[in-house]
Order: C-alpha cells, then structure tokens, then sequence
C-alpha cells in the first residue's frame, strides 16, 4: 500500500442552510475493503454520491493518485474508474444477463453499415466473468429476473469491474439479501479486492462489515467519527459509534442485548 | 458454493427441455396462432383459399397491417405507445398526394419528403412525450385526433371541398419508382411459370397471379430488417434496455432519449410508406384512410408477443401476428361464417394474447 487511489480530504457539502456533510475525510487504497458505515440520515449517501460525481462538494478536495480532480458529472467519475452500484443495480430482468452487461457498452463487429452487436463475444465473456466471481449461469442467454437478489449484485459487481472499476463503491449491496446470498456477495467483494481494486462497502450491518473490511470507518450526523483498522475494534465498539454512542447502550440494555 | 463445485455444473440446474426453451420466444404464441387459424381454415374454407392466389389474396391485406404492426411493436419493445398512426396514415397520404398532384413532383423527390413530413410528426410526438414525461398513450391519442383533422380539413383546402384527392395515377404514370412502391414484383418469372404449366392459368394462359404485390415484399423486408436491428446491434439493445426499464438504461449509458425519438419516427414513418403503397395502389387519397388501423397495428403486435409494458417481444412476432389477421379476416369470405364474426374474433384473440403474454413473461423472469 503505497499512496491512495482516492483521497477524499474533508469534504463538505451543503444543501441550503442544511449541512449533510461536516467536513468528512476518507481514502481508499487499492486492494483494500473500505467501510462506511453509518445510521440511516448519516450522511452516507451524500457522502458517496459526491464520491461518484452526482454531487459538487461545497468544500474540501478529491484527489486521485495524488492529483486533485474535480467531476462534472457520474459519467466523468466513471471514466476515472469510479464505479456506482446502486441498490437498484442498474439491471432490466427481462433481459438476457450479458445484453445487460453490457448494456450501453456492446462489443461490436463489422464496419459501417455491418456493425453488429457481437453475441458470441459478449456471451463468452460473460459466462468467464460471471464464472471467476463463483457464479455459474445456465447460459448467457438466461434473463436476469431468473437469478436471486445476490446474483444479481455480483452480475453489477463483475461488469464494473471488467469495465475498469479502480474504485467499486458498493450501496448497502446485502441490505436486503438473505444469509447465503450475503456470504455469496461478501465473497465476491472478496475476489474483487484480491484483483486490486478498492472498494468501497456501505453499509448498516456491522456483522457484514466485519466479514470483509479492512478499515472501518463510522459516519454520523455528517462527521466522520474516526477510522479503525481490522483487529483494532469490536462490533460492539463500532454499533456504539453508529448510534451514537449512549442512547443505544440504554436500548440495548432493554432489549437485552440482541442489537 | 465454493472451489471444486462452483467451477462444476450447479447440479440444481437440470437441462431445460426445447419445450421450455420454444415458450420462452416471444413470438411462439404468433406462430401457434398461424397454425391454428391455417387448420381452422383448412376445415372451414373453400379449398381455393390455400391456392396461390388465395394465398396473395390474403397475405395482401396482412402485409398492409404488418407494415404498420412491425413499427407499432418496435415502439412497443421501446416502451411506448403509438395511437396516431392510422391517423398518420391519412396524413402521409395527404402530404404525398399534394406532392405528387397538386406541385407535380417526381417520386423520387415526393417518396423521401413525405417520408420526412411523416418523421417529423413522429418526432414531435416523441418530443412530447419525453419532455413532458407523459404517458405516450395520451399525447398521440391528441394526435389521432389532431392528424386526422389535418387532413380532412387540409384535403377539402387542396381540392376546393372534397376529402379525397384523384389523380395521383395520372400524376406518376411513367415514373421510374413507381414499380418500387406498387403493382406486382416479378411478373416476368410469373409468367415464365405460368407458361411452363408451374402455377394456375386463367383460360388465355395469363397466370391467375400476376406478381408478388409489391406490400409484400416491403412487408417482408421491414420485418427481416427490424428482426436484425432488434438482435443483433447494439441499437436493438438499446431498445429493449429503454423499454425495460428507462431509469437503469439510462444509468448504464444507454441514450434513452434519442433512441425513443427514433422509434417515434420509425413508427410514423412505417405509417407513412404504407400511405404510400396505398395511395399509389388507389390512385387516389382519402381522409378516411388507415381509420381504425392504430388498433389493428396494435392488436398485431401484441398477438406477436409484446408486451405492453415495454422491453419485450419482437419484429418476427408482429409479422405472424399480421398474417393471422389477414388470414382471418379474408379467411371467413371463403366460408359461410358471417364476416362479422371477425370482430368477435379480434376482441377475443386478443384477451387470449395478453393473457398467453402474461405466462410468457412470468416464465422468462422465473417469477411465480
């Protein structure tokens, strides 16, 4: 770990007289699970959505392998190698998996008039990216309403990174899986990571977040209230700084510690 | 799921019989359909309706609804709705007569501006309809209404108070393009086999048949054009994507926009050609032209496999979905049903589509 892919130095932005984000530090290096983790109203997304390029930040600086950049839009964010996935993921269930792969960016053969859409090529590489993410489709041709909620995060997930994600910024992506399929996309993040890229992971559940991050790194009310390393903290620590600390351990201690 | 097995066949998955792959085509509902009114008929009419020229006789009148159909599913797959284009027929029609009477130009000059004009209503009811973000159902149902009043009110204007406009025959009689958009193909080799005994002969040798008429041929070749467009370029893609699901298209990079305006003036423009053949066909234009047809194109579409919240079915589908149509409705002339029955037989064909859709769709998600 050399220098950060992305530095996000004390970023703050504001919409009107309200204040979203109070001046919020975060860097990502390549290779490593980053966490973000925060109660609903944190910040978070505004936090991320300003990492992806849909917001300006008011204050505070982005830099990129050490240069500041400055993007006007999600597409310029992209281009960098910053990708988004959303929680609604981006996928149109009626359609094949790799036509939704690459969906607006389709591999093409031929000239002129000829140029055509290149299914083989696209079906090949979808099968090989769907495969090395642990995932093994019937056939490419399959549509993507067939595939369970966690398959269809790790179908997003493999086509950020085959179009050059650098930074995978993922948006709750277990929130609303069941156990295995969040083993499943806890494993891809995984593999990602191992391929160098840094990710991202938002998220509420500190169990998850423990599975996979290397950092941890806790919003709330617009702050960020500091950076741990794996090891170095507990769940219990991390749900308290969350929450903000006193009211949950009073909660916790009357619903006997199940949170 | 983890090393050895992941990298194996996942045993759950049993191989899907053809079946269960074939119900899965969108256009499988449109092809049974076609078998099913060819036997109804092969029982039911005269004997004369499966010779050479009953086939002609019917797959004439299907051909002119396909040609509108394969546009209104195009936009359909987009994710929208077209209700002007029968109104949109009678417009082109206006245009191309006035065109080729009224200013005497050539086709070569008239075909391509009344393409055009037709585009370019296309185009502003897309417009519309994507800068207002109102549904496409209600904007050119306006324009079903407002096109047809165009051109009843511009017809009676051209020719001093008639709603039909004459002379079109006369005003391209000779024109080198004139046997591209009307007529028979092919009648030299019609001929030829009527002479070699191939195909029936009336009494003085002419062949019953003449030629393919020319609507099918352009049918056909709209059909294989759309069918390759939609599969097999990235374009098609954007289509389904845009009708699919319009937000994660336009997410993913797809011109969401651009591709439903083009769409919107695809569609008018299929209107506008079948103006075209008509009116070349007739001789003449008429207000009252292509009444109705927005419905028929849509019914067609929708027996072919559309669906209508967008981003499913396909060109081949509307194809078969026109023949059945045209099968049907010159089918019960060759029986003793009463030809009004055809009706009764649109309405229920189509409740029995949507529902066999339904199925379709739920199938190809794995929904249950």
């Amino acid at each position: 770990m050399s220098e950060p892919i992305i530095h996000m130095d004390n970023i703050e932005k504001h919409f009107g007289n309200v204040i979203a984000l109070a001046g919020v530090s975060f860097d990502v290096y390549p290779g490593e699970c980053h966490c973000l983790l925060g109660d609903n109203g944190a910040g978070k997304s505004t936090f991320i959505k300003t990492m992806s390029g849909v917001h300006k930040p008011s204050k505070g600086f982005i830099r990129m392998n050490g240069k500041e950049v400055n993007f006007a839009s999600p597409r310029e964010a992209m281009e960098a190698g910053i990708a988004t996935v959303f929680q609604d993921l981006a996928m149109i269930p009626l359609m094949s998996v790799s036509r939704n792969f690459f969906m607006g960016r389709e591999p093409t053969k031929g000239r002129g008039l000829f140029k055509r859409y290149d299914h083989v090529a696209a079906n090949t590489i979808t099968m090989k990216h769907m495969r090395e993410m642990g995932i093994n489709l019937r056939s490419a041709d399959q549509a993507v309403g067939t595939l369970s909620g966690g398959e269809r995060q790790t179908v997003a997930i493999a086509r950020a990174v085959y179009f050059g994600a650098k930074v995978l910024i993922l948006d709750e992506p277990t929130s609303a899986l069941g156990v295995r399929q969040t083993a499943n996309v806890l494993a891809t993040i995984d593999k990602v990571r191992a391929q160098g890229v840094g990710v991202v992971f938002i998220s509420h559940n500190v169990r998850h977040a423990l599975a996979v991050g290397d950092r941890f790194t806790v919003l709330n009310r617009g702050r960020t209230l500091g950076t741990a390393e794996r090891g170095k903290i507990t769940a219990e620590e991390l749900q308290d700084l969350m929450a903000g600390g006193q009211e949950l351990a009073e909660l916790e201690g009357s619903l006997g510690g199940t949170v | 799921m983890t090393g050895d097995t992941a990298l194996n066949q996942d045993e759950r998955i049993k191989e899907e019989p053809l079946i269960a792959r074939l119900m899965k085509r969108p256009e499988l509902g449109a092809i049974a359909g076609v078998v099913l009114v060819t036997i109804f008929f092969l029982f039911t009419a005269d004997s004369s309706m499966f010779t050479l020229s009953g086939f002609m006789n019917f797959m004439s009148p299907a051909a002119q609804l396909g040609i509108l159909a394969i546009g209104a599913a195009m936009l359909m797959i987009g994710g929208e709705f077209d209700l002007s284009i029968g109104s949109m027929v009678a417009f082109a029609g206006m245009i191309f007569g006035a065109f080729t009477v009224n200013l005497g130009l050539p086709l070569i000059v008239a075909i391509p501006m009344t393409l055009v004009a037709a585009a370019c209503m296309g185009a502003v009811n897309g417009q519309i309809v994507i800068r207002t973000g109102l549904p496409s159902f209600i904007v050119t149902l306006a324009f079903l209404f407002i096109l047809r009043g165009i051109s009843l009110v511009g017809l009676k204007w051209l020719t001093g108070g008639a709603t039909q406009l004459r002379g079109v025959r006369d005003a391209v009689e000779g024109d080198f393009l004139a046997p591209v958009f009307s007529g028979e193909a092919f009648s030299g080799l019609f001929a030829w086999f009527a002479s070699l005994g191939l195909i029936e002969t009336f009494k003085n040798g002419m062949p019953k048949v003449a030629g393919i008429p020319i609507e099918i041929l352009w049918f056909v070749g709209l059909a294989l054009v759309a069918t390759y467009v939609l599969l097999r370029t990235p374009w098609g893609n954007w289509v389904f994507a845009a009708g699919g699901d319009a937000n994660a298209a336009s997410n993913s990079g797809v011109p969401v926009r651009k591709v439903k305006v083009a769409l919107f003036m695809f569609t008018a423009s299929c209107a506008a050609l079948l103006a075209i053949v008509q009116v070349l066909d007739a001789g003449s234009t008429d207000a009252r032209r292509g009444f109705m047809k927005e419905f028929e194109g849509i019914i067609a579409a929708v027996i072919g496999g559309c669906l209508l919240t967008g981003g499913y079915g396909s060109a081949i589908g509307a194809f078969f979905g026109a023949i059945i149509f045209g099968m049907v409705v010159i089918g019960l002339t060759y029986t003793n049903i009463d030809q009004d029955w055809f009706q009764v037989f649109l309405g229920a064909m189509l409740l029995l589509a949507v529902m066999f859709n339904n199925v379709v769709r739920k199938r190809v998600t794995g929904e249950r």
